[in-house]
């Protein structure tokens, strides 16, 4: 065992424990913090099925970086480079300790191999110390495009990096350090004992004429420290993230979501986050208003480290761009809900005593139309989806016509969490009393509410879904004219809620569908979601010109949303027609009882 | 003689044109196929409810001058300055060259559909300020059934003051025309309701503020200071109302067999078109002058004059005033 000690294993042997201690402590401490509902999840799946491709979205999400290549090739580069050299330098080290060494072993002798192991007694160690070499040489790679990176962001594709703070700076460097350092030792040590690889002896040999010793070891032992900093900087900085993201992931796919109130599992998602910044190129407070610091990266480091975070937090569109981009693929909405999150108990506002009044309708064989608040600002939608049910010759009940129940999503996304939850109470109701079998709604805020929120036991759909389906079906002939139409994504609808080949189908059917130039994932908000608390009217219309200048990309004669809200936003901001799929589809109507008068 | 261009035939254009033809050659420019296309519709003017059609006679009647060029359907698509000269250049790439520009292209109202809440070009029995000149002109105030209406209701702030719409200006003439419009409905239906639902009333020129006390007094018009957040149509094709009363502070609704939004006045394509062009562009789309108290009719251009609302909104008797100083100060520019 003496044999393969050395002092300046020390820094690193205790940084490990150190490491591991602190890893352990805190994930055991977070899981303690889950609230019921997410521990059952737990409970119930961790011997399931759900483990395995838990494993493959770990192995591809953590090692391989697939999300971070979609994103940017060199900027995948750079993080699998380090992160997937680094672990296979760990692996392969291991084996070759294990290959090449008979006995009984400490387990540092895999990370100062060279140091302690001088000779190539077989061929395969030669290969070994060339695999090795090769390894650190991505690696280093990998360092030089991060330092790069730092100074000129574009090599990656990124227009800003992110400003991080002291102690993320220092753990940083204390990484990059590394791995030079490893290279220098074991190319000193190659200089007297001619074990290197093909990189290592190379620069070995030129170190051969001022070896000594002292020099030898006076740079393990800085290796072993600069390994030893960074392990226990870790768990305090934003390499948590190393550890953290794999339990994240496997947590998720035994169905752990985030509820209204921080718990152990929101730990779990701050500390995932690894602050790459990937969030803040294409956040609309900073891409179109020049707003920085709110974004989710710093809201998430905020919480983390209990600074001061509601002023943050509400400087949001609540628009899910950086959902969609982030490659953690963390629940960023939900978190700063949680921070937004008021005193529950403002009676003057929770006060719904006039909902006592309203009643079901017994709906057997009908639809459920819920219009929403917001459609009754915006009549042409609700006139056009009556024309359609009576088209289909679908009956109906109009649940929200007259005495209006707001779905409760508007309140939540301020935080008005127990105010949001009563109005859900009374709207599910009034739904399960009706006895139908179908939701349908045109408002894409309700829409994600009666999907997500709401705990509804039939069938819900946006109004596109439902058209779509009635097109399907038969039961709606629409004539189509070549009108150019541009489909605007609503965020609700489709980052919120996925849906994006519905209305576009749709809008094929009637018309001729341009593309935008940011589609899907990618479209920009209209500037004037509900989840804005803070922004000024000034703000807001900069954003939603961004987004109508997208959309004029291909010159349409026509913008079709699927939203009340975006409708509302862009009929001020541009003489285009501005118009939502159903008054579209309702104006195309193919009418049967015209039809047969006819012949 | 000198050349002078104005371009727009309103009452700015016609009444500075008429004027500066007693000196000058006048190339009076208009877009569309007939003069004063504005007036044209409207039943009476405030405040002592004389015809507009009169009134728009009298300026027609200015026309008949040898000096004056009219040139109908003729829409000036740029004004270049050429040394001292000016070039102006219609639609058909047609070069005039004047001493003096005057623009006097106008203002256009509301598009009130751009506010969909309230229900313009979705329900019949949503109409909208210029509509109900109409209707009181030809003696068809009607709900959408084409019943008499028991309940009328006007809306203020159209598209003015209102920051949603893009217009954070006061339109100025809505208050007063709603009052006048009120009155006349009065006149033609003695018998129905007839509310003002209103932010504040801005009753600033002579006779107004005593119209808005006879509107009360003798008329029975309603006020109630609050406004409407939407519009929706009931099984028997009236309009629904929410409104807030904000002296009482209670949400109310309210059924209505007519509401007349007071639609307000923006910039005229014509006039956002050239004030960019001429890079005399001001704030919401109107142009803007060189300075407002001396040279309100001068920009900063030399010899490129503006007159009329397209500089702000105006009323007929502010913008026959201003076109009549427009002369004067081309006048003296030309000497």
């Amino acid at each position: 065992m003496m044999k393969y000690f050395n002092p300046f294993v020390l820094p690193f042997v205790l940084g490990t424990l150190v490491l591991l201690g602190i890893c352990v402590f805190k994930y055991i401490r977070w899981y303690m913090a889950f609230d019921r509902v997410q521990r059952s999840k737990v409970k119930k799946n961790i011997l399931s099925w759900k483990f395995l491709p838990a494993i493959w979205e770990a192995v591809l999400e953590c090692l391989f970086h697939r999300k971070v290549f979609r994103r940017n090739l060199v900027l995948g580069y750079m993080h699998s480079s380090i992160a997937f050299g680094w672990f296979l330098l760990i692996l392969v080290g291991a084996i070759e300790a294990e290959v090449c060494i008979q006995g009984s072993k400490p387990f540092w002798v895999a990370i100062f191999y060279r140091f302690f192991v001088h000779e190539h007694p077989t061929a395969v160690s030669v290969v070994f110390a060339n695999i090795m070499d090769a390894l650190l040489l991505i690696v280093l790679s990998g360092v030089l495009l991060a330092v790069i990176k730092m100074v000129y962001s574009k090599i990656v594709g990124m227009r800003r990096v992110t400003k991080h703070v002291l102690f993320d700076r220092f753990a940083k460097f204390s990484l990059w350090f590394i791995f030079p350092l490893r290279l220098l030792a074991e190319s000193y040590t190659a200089a007297y004992y001619g074990n290197g690889g093909f990189m290592t002896q190379a620069l070995g040999n030129l170190f051969t004429p001022i070896y000594h010793e002292y020099v030898e070891i006076a740079l393990w032992t800085m290796y072993s420290i600069c390994l030893a900093v960074f392990f226990v900087s870790m768990p305090f900085s934003r390499y948590m993230h190393i550890f953290t993201e794999p339990f994240l992931i496997f947590f998720r796919r035994m169905g752990v979501t985030e509820g209204d109130e921080p718990t152990g599992f929101t730990k779990y998602e701050l500390s995932a986050c690894s602050r790459c910044g990937i969030c803040i190129d294409n956040c609309p407070m900073d891409k179109q208003l020049g707003v920085q610091g709110v974004q989710s990266v710093y809201l998430l480091r905020d919480i983390r480290y209990k600074r001061g975070t509601e002023e943050v937090a509400n400087q949001c569109l609540m628009c899910q761009r950086c959902s969609s981009d982030c490659p953690v693929g963390l629940d960023l909405m939900t978190v700063r809900r949680q921070v937004r999150t008021k005193e529950s108990n403002i009676d003057a506002y929770g006060n719904y005593s006039y909902t006592d009044n309203i009643q079901a309708f017994n709906s057997v064989g009908r639809v459920v139309y819920f219009g929403g608040c917001m459609s009754h600002l915006t009549p042409g939608i609700t006139e056009a989806m009556m024309k359609i049910f009576d088209a289909v010759d679908q009956k109906y009940w109009y649940m929200d016509k007259d005495r209006t129940i707001c779905c409760g999503r508007p309140l939540l996304q301020q935080g008005f969490l127990k105010q949001a939850k009563d109005l859900r109470l009374k709207n599910q109701s009034m739904i399960i009393k009706s006895k139908a079998k179908l939701l349908v709604t045109s408002c894409p805020i309700c829409y994600q509410s009666f999907t997500k929120e709401y705990n509804l036991p039939i069938k819900v759909m946006h109004h596109t879904e439902y058209i779509n389906e009635l097109i399907k079906s038969g039961r709606l002939k629409l004539r189509k004219d070549d009108l150019k139409v541009v489909y605007h994504d609503p965020c609700e609808l489709g980052r919120g809620c996925g849906i994006y080949d519905e209305p576009r189908e749709v809008l094929k059917s009637v018309s001729n569908l341009v593309k935008a130039k940011d589609e899907k994932e990618k479209s920009i908000c209209c500037g004037f979601n509900l989840g804005s608390t803070v922004l000024t009217m000034e703000q807001q219309t900069k954003v939603r010109d961004a987004a109508v200048e997208s959309l004029m990309y291909k010159n349409p004669d026509l913008i079709a949303t699927a939203c009340p809200m975006c409708k509302k936003a862009f009929n001020h901001a541009t003489t285009l027609q501005v118009k939502d799929i159903a008054e579209v589809v309702a104006e195309n109507i193919i009418d049967n009882g015209q039809l047969t008068m006819n012949n | 003689m000198k050349k002078i261009a104005i371009i727009g035939a309103g009452p700015a254009g016609i009444e500075s044109a008429s004027i500066l033809a007693k000196d000058n050659e006048v190339l009076l420019f208009e877009k569309s196929t007939a003069v004063l296309s504005n007036i044209i519709d409207k039943a009476y003017l405030f405040p002592d409810f004389s015809s507009a059609s009169e009134i728009a006679d009298k300026l027609n009647s200015k026309l008949i001058n040898d000096n004056i060029t009219l040139m109908l359907n003729k829409e000036v698509v740029d004004i270049v300055k050429n040394d001292s000269e000016w070039k102006v250049v219609d639609k058909d790439g047609k070069n005039y060259f004047v001493s003096a520009v005057l623009i006097t292209t106008g203002y256009q109202i509301f598009d009130a559909r751009r506010k969909e809440e309230l229900g313009y070009g979705i329900y019949k029995g949503v109409v909208t300020s210029i509509d109900m000149e109409r209707m009181i002109r030809y003696n068809q105030v009607v709900n959408s059934i084409n019943e008499t209406p028991k309940r009328v209701v006007f809306l203020q702030c159209v598209g003015s003051r209102d920051e949603k719409s893009g217009n954070r200006y006061c339109s100025k003439l809505c208050c007063v025309t709603a009052v006048k419009q009120a009155i006349e409905v009065r006149k033609l239906l003695p018998e129905a309701e007839i509310y003002i639902f209103y932010m504040d009333l801005r009753m600033w020129g002579q006779h107004f503020e005593e119209l808005y006390r006879e509107s009360q007094e003798k008329y029975d018009i309603r006020f109630v200071r609050g406004r409407i957040s939407e519009a929706s149509s009931t099984f028997d094709r009236k309009i629904q109302i929410k409104a807030e009363d904000t002296l009482l502070g209670v949400p109310m609704k309210m059924t209505a067999d007519l509401l007349v939004l007071m639609v307000g006045m923006e910039a005229s394509c014509g006039t956002k078109d050239l004030g960019v062009k001429c890079g005399i562009g001001g704030e919401y789309g109107f142009v803007k002058t060189a300075t407002p108290h001396l040279c309100d009719n001068e920009t900063t251009e030399q010899g490129l004059f503006v007159a009329g609302s397209c500089k702000r909104p105006m009323t007929i008797n502010d913008v026959i005033n201003d076109a009549r100083s427009a002369a004067c100060v081309i006048s003296d520019y030309l000497k």
